[in-house]
């Protein structure tokens, strides 16, 4: 052991290279992540449009939340409102209908996977397949699927359920409501189930083998073993894949901005991303509304995280924290003790 | 007795059977979208006209490549394999580059230096790691046009020093394997303090530092939002992959089924590749990045 001595004269001659070595780190932060979220937050307190420069204070949140605004006229107020709302329901429904059988999925067969008395032949395989789709470039899986189910461009799904299931005419799997919200529910499960999958057989690897075993000789079927064991231990990773799912699907952008016949949108799948993007991106670009969107896309965002933020901090940091607290209190009360407090 | 016992063993075949029969059927699943994608790749437009769904590959992929390839010289669309690929390439392989390297120094500055700001500083790490792009993305395009850097590779480049997550992850994996005395050992043999880190630290951190510029390098390839937010102008010529697949999709004139599949298959052929070699380390890198204390 080092004495208190030998350790401050160490902390004191190598300090500063610390700060060098995180250097470049936060410099590169500050300017290219940090400053432009406080110029988020300043752009959606301006202008859109024609007059970018005009300060028109929480105008553009008014107008997103409300459909009100003291600037544009009440009919195109209520229109960016709705559609800000649109997105934001889309956005939803997109990722709850992604996540559930996601989740399900992995789940399944993160179990199936880590029973050892199960004999699945081809572990590594399968697992590699099954990860597969979460590495191809989204943009591309998207221009893949979309040409699968192209209607009019002879698309091999669409001919495939014609020439043997009888189909009389091709099916509008991009247009149509809830058939193209389902196709973009499924590539995103397709893209994310192996990922999920991986991350919960790691976990469950973790859950001491004892308890699997003293729950087989208890004589538990492979259900009670699930429900009673695996489940709760479980539950910190689960809650933590569906924080990130979450915010990963907040964020939803590549599938459903390119899931569309040429440039024409399908209004069923914008989400808040193609929100922001197409107001950023327009003729004359909306900088206000999308960055009022980023703000409010921002503050959900921070409120998920700060979930994941508390269960990825070490667990030691905390319960040391705790300990020092709980000293200095009982210190306190000692000294009450000692000196009659007054 | 032995009769309890074998209808426990019929009972875990049986299962054993079922499960590979649904698993069999999620490999095809993950397989299928993507095999088609290579097997039209190698088919005449003609021939995927009337028969959409084939799962034998044809003779027509190096008819379909230099089609593909042919595109742009035609005038009609802004496709370039040549110029998708080029520019793809800088930009990943400097991002990469650039992110491995200033997060493992970051990482090692955290983990070996005992100073005041350390704790702070990674507390910061930790917060901001779940900020996604699209949040910070409006200010950050409009800051860059301000000083002139949007339509450069700047802002596609440069930002790649700073990734909270990667950095999260070296210092997990330095607090739990790298030993501090080899850094003493090295200060009495009088080693400068950068010197040890680029002859020893790096080194010993090799494992980490690899399997994170695997998962860099696909993400950057794979990133479609920023450059398409950032290269406002719209020139061809800057394009990456995926903005070169963007214009391949929003052109109607194109009607050559098999160069359209030839042009995605293109796109993904890289990260395809890659996966291919390294698959097993980048399933237990996944693995790993899971798994919390």
């Amino acid at each position: 052991m080092k004495s208190s001595a030998q350790n401050r004269i160490r902390s004191i001659s190598y300090a500063k290279y610390g700060y060098f070595f995180i250097l470049p780190f936060f410099i590169v932060y500050f300017i290219f992540q940090l400053y432009p979220l406080f110029n988020t937050f300043k752009l959606s307190l301006y202008g859109n449009a024609t007059n970018p420069e005009a300060f028109v204070k929480l105008d553009n949140f008014k107008t997103l939340i409300f459909g009100e605004s003291d600037i544009i006229a009440s009919k195109a107020a209520a229109t960016q409102s709705k559609a800000l709302f649109r997105a934001f329901g889309n956005t939803l429904i997109l990722w709850f209908g992604n996540f559930i059988p996601q989740i399900c999925l992995s789940l399944l067969l993160a179990v199936w996977f880590t029973d050892l008395n199960l004999k699945i032949k081809g572990k590594t395989f399968f697992k590699v397949v099954m990860y597969m789709p979460n590495i191809v470039t989204a943009a591309s899986v998207a221009a893949l699927f979309l040409m699968l189910f192209s209607r009019s461009d002879y698309g091999p799904i669409n001919s495939f359920l014609m020439e043997n299931f009888g189909l009389e005419k091709p099916i509008d799997f991009i247009r149509d409501k809830w058939i193209s919200r389902g196709v973009v529910m499924f590539i995103q499960t397709w893209m994310w189930f192996g990922n999920t999958m991986i991350m919960l057989m790691a976990a469950i690897m973790g859950i001491s083998p004892s308890l699997f075993e003293a729950a087989d000789i208890d004589g538990a079927n492979s259900r009670q073993v699930f429900t009673k064991v695996t489940l709760p231990l479980l539950r910190p990773m689960v809650v933590y894949t569906m924080i990130t799912s979450m915010i990963g699907g907040l964020q939803m952008w590549d599938i459903p901005y390119l899931y569309k016949i040429g440039t024409s949108f399908n209004d069923n799948i914008k989400t808040i991303a193609v929100f922001i993007y197409n107001n950023f991106h327009g003729m004359n670009p909306n900088y206000g509304y999308s960055a009022a969107a980023s703000v409010a896309l921002f503050i959900l965002t921070s409120i998920l995280g700060s979930f994941c933020f508390a269960m990825n901090r070490d667990k030691d940091a905390a319960k040391r924290k705790k300990q020092i607290k709980e000293a200095k209190k009982k210190m306190k009360e000692q000294n009450k003790a000692t000196f009659g407090g007054f | 007795m032995n009769n309890v016992k074998d209808s426990y063993a019929a009972k875990v075949r049986a299962k054993s059977i079922g499960v590979m029969i649904v698993l069999v059927i999620l490999a095809l699943i993950c397989l299928l979208p993507i095999w088609i994608l290579f097997v039209n790749a190698t088919r005449d437009t003609q021939d995927i006209m009337t028969n959409g769904l084939s799962f034998i590959p044809d003779t027509h992929f190096f008819a379909n490549i230099k089609e593909t390839i042919r595109l742009n010289s035609e005038g009609k669309i802004t496709y370039d394999a040549f110029i998708g690929y080029r520019n793809s390439f800088i930009i990943t392989i400097s991002a990469t580059v650039l992110t491995v390297f200033f997060s493992a120094l970051t990482a090692y500055g955290l983990v070996v230096y005992d100073f005041k700001a350390s704790g702070p500083a990674y507390t910061f790490i930790l917060m901001v790691m779940m900020v996604p792009v699209q949040v910070t993305s409006v200010g950050f395009v409009q800051f860059m046009s301000q000083i002139k850097l949007t339509d450069t590779y700047v802002p596609l480049i440069v930002p790649a020093v700073a990734a909270p997550a990667i950095v999260f992850y070296m210092r997990q994996y330095m607090k739990s394997s790298f030993p501090l005395d080899i850094v003493e050992a090295a200060r009495i043999d009088g080693t400068g303090e950068f010197r040890t880190f680029l002859t020893i630290g790096l080194p010993m951190m090799k494992p980490a530092i690899g399997v994170q510029a695997i998962f860099a390098f696909i993400a950057n390839w794979n990133n479609f939002y920023t450059p398409s937010m950032v290269l406002i102008s719209r020139d061809p010529s800057k394009y990456t992959m995926p903005m070169m697949i963007n214009s391949i999709l929003s052109n109607d004139k194109l009607s050559d089924l098999g160069v359209k599949y030839t042009s995605i298959m293109l796109s993904i052929l890289p990260v395809m590749v890659i996966y291919i070699l390294l698959s097993k380390t980048i399933v237990e890198g996944v693995a790993e990045g899971g798994v919390k204390e």
